[in-house]
């Protein structure tokens, strides 16, 4: 059963050091304020897995916080580069990052087999590309009835899984609407799961017959935090920051700037910080 | 005359009208996605727009910034999982036309958005592949839109990302790949299609006012032309309007944006 944490608490039980930890959301529901929460813990020595590093993985590895990059597309989403990523691969800084990279097809796959309780993920996957000559764990299999040569990874089975969802019941069950992304995959892949929510209700109302839950059994802990996924965005509540993504390719492109930022914004800040990011951005109920 | 629009102006036009009515289009972000609705907006009302987020059939009246913009799925006719995206929709064989940029392309149209130098002693590294190389050989056939130069049309990839027609000829069959691959490579100078034998990317149509001179000294291959070599039309007063409308409501939708905070 879910437990309700303050965040500092739920990021110490669930993420460890020399964890494999995913901290998964495609755009939408980024958990930027566990991020930073991890960050301010001075985690050590992860394994990150992500499929677009995104901020969240920019920041937590300018910091020091990885040793691995497990992903398949490591840009600023229609900005450019992720400029603290980049340093780390071209220069080693602050630590050499060892990186594992896939397609988006293959991390979706390894996900769901993951959840799945299989060993590895079987599809149609990276003919003609050079991406398994750089990264060994990327195999074939002959399918047993048609003969085809099908591409194989293994399956992510993350020590830890880290999302941001929209709401929790008092029961601890977790709702997620609008992109989805592979939260639900992550989750029921991981050994123990964090999620972080915009609030807790008493009921979730009035919901499709196949809205997406986790059910309380699924998940090890709930942390309230609004706003948690500034500058990603919280469908029905907040929209996506996108001037920050902008800006943050400024803040970013030089180490000095960059420290600067996170001693500013994160390392001497708390989870309330989010809340009053997003309150403009704040989508007025109907 | 030829002041009337710009050289970006026209290569999104220009990949908009390969787009028809009835594709079911897989849409990659930037430049991709203004073209993709530019066609929507404009010939092809009933195209419908899937991009990697999971978004199926989506009409944003602005363009989004990254692929998952909520604007995507507020006007969705429904959002499906990532994993659903990749395996049901993609790899399913549902997709007509894939639409790709990238930073590097050869004469075969095979793409880099990788590396560029070694990759393990990087001289840039780019944000990699992302859906494109499953994109590339799941859908139906392949679009690219790219602007022109010596950087990005190189003689040799430093890495493939995504396959186009591999090493030329019947590449893509002795892989095993049973789609079309790129069918079409529009730039703000002209328009490529391959030669149907050799598969090699050959300049079908010139944009008004562009030389061939300016096109070679903009690739970095032998550049060939096919026997019949048209002038690309150039942009109607309405696809002009519809482009430059959707340019500015984009800004003041991330402009305003920037204003509240």
């Amino acid at each position: 059963m879910s437990r309700v944490l303050s965040l500092a608490e739920a990021v110490e039980s669930v993420v460890r050091d020399g964890d494999t930890v995913s901290m998964e959301g495609f755009t939408h529901l980024i958990p930027h304020a566990a991020g930073h929460e991890v960050i301010r813990q001075g985690r050590k020595h992860l394994t990150l897995i992500r499929m677009t590093p995104d901020l969240i993985y920019d920041q937590m590895i300018g910091m020091g916080c990885a040793d691995r990059l497990v992903f398949s597309w490591g840009g600023n989403p229609g900005v450019g580069s992720l400029h603290r990523l980049r340093d780390a691969i071209e220069n080693g800084w602050p630590h050499k990052l060892e990186i594992e990279e896939h397609s988006h097809a293959a991390m979706a796959n390894a996900y769901e087999a993951g959840a799945a309780g299989l060993p590895c993920a079987v599809f149609r996957g990276y003919i003609g590309t050079d991406l398994p000559k750089v990264n060994p764990k990327i195999k074939s299999i002959t399918c047993p009835y048609t003969g085809e040569k099908l591409a194989t990874v293994p399956a992510h089975r993350p020590d830890a899984a880290v999302i941001h969802a929209l709401k929790a019941d008092r029961e601890g069950n977790v709702l997620l609407e609008g992109i989805l992304g592979v939260q639900k995959e992550a989750v029921l892949a991981a050994k123990r799961s964090l999620v972080t929510v915009e609030e807790v209700v008493d009921d979730f109302g009035p919901r499709s017959l196949n809205a997406c839950i986790l059910p309380s059994w699924t998940v090890s802990a709930i942390a309230v935090v609004p706003g948690g996924a500034f500058p990603s965005y919280a469908q029905g509540y907040y929209t996506r920051f996108n001037a920050f993504y902008k800006e943050w390719d400024g803040i970013s492109r030089e180490r000095d700037s960059f420290l600067a930022w996170m001693k500013e914004n994160v390392l001497g800040k708390t989870p309330d910080v989010f809340a009053a990011h997003v309150r403009a951005l704040r989508i007025a109920a109907e | 005359m030829s002041a009337a629009y710009k050289p970006n102006e026209i290569m999104t036009i220009a990949a908009a009208r390969a787009l028809r009515n009835e594709d079911v289009c897989f849409v990659g972000i930037g430049m991709p996605s203004a073209a993709s609705n530019v066609a929507r907006l404009t010939h092809a009302p009933g195209i419908t727009l899937i991009y990697e987020s999971g978004t199926v059939a989506t009409k944003p009246t602005v363009l989004p910034l990254s692929i998952g913009d909520g604007e995507l799925c507020d006007t969705a006719l429904t959002t499906v999982s990532v994993p659903e995206m990749f395996r049901y929709w993609l790899q399913g064989g549902r997709i007509t036309v894939g639409f790709l940029g990238g930073a590097q392309i050869d004469k075969y149209a095979n793409l880099n958005t990788t590396v560029v130098g070694p990759y393990d002693k990087p001289k840039v590294r780019l944000p990699g592949g992302g859906g494109a190389p499953e994109i590339a050989n799941s859908c139906g056939e392949i679009f690219i839109i790219m602007a022109q130069g010596k950087r990005g049309f190189v003689g040799k990839l430093d890495f493939v990302t995504s396959l186009g027609h591999g090493e030329g000829g019947k590449h893509r069959e002795k892989l095993g790949v049973k789609t079309k691959g790129p069918t079409r490579l529009v730039t703000d100078l002209c328009i490529f299609e391959p030669d149907p034998e050799t598969k090699e990317m050959t300049v079908v149509s010139i944009h008004p006012g562009v030389t061939r001179e300016q096109i070679q000294d903009n690739t970095g291959w032998q550049v060939r032309y096919a026997n019949k070599v048209a002038e690309t039309a150039p942009p109607t007063a309405q696809e002009l309007d519809v482009l430059r409308e959707l340019h500015a409501r984009t800004a003041r939708a991330h402009g305003e944006a920037a204003q509240k905070e």
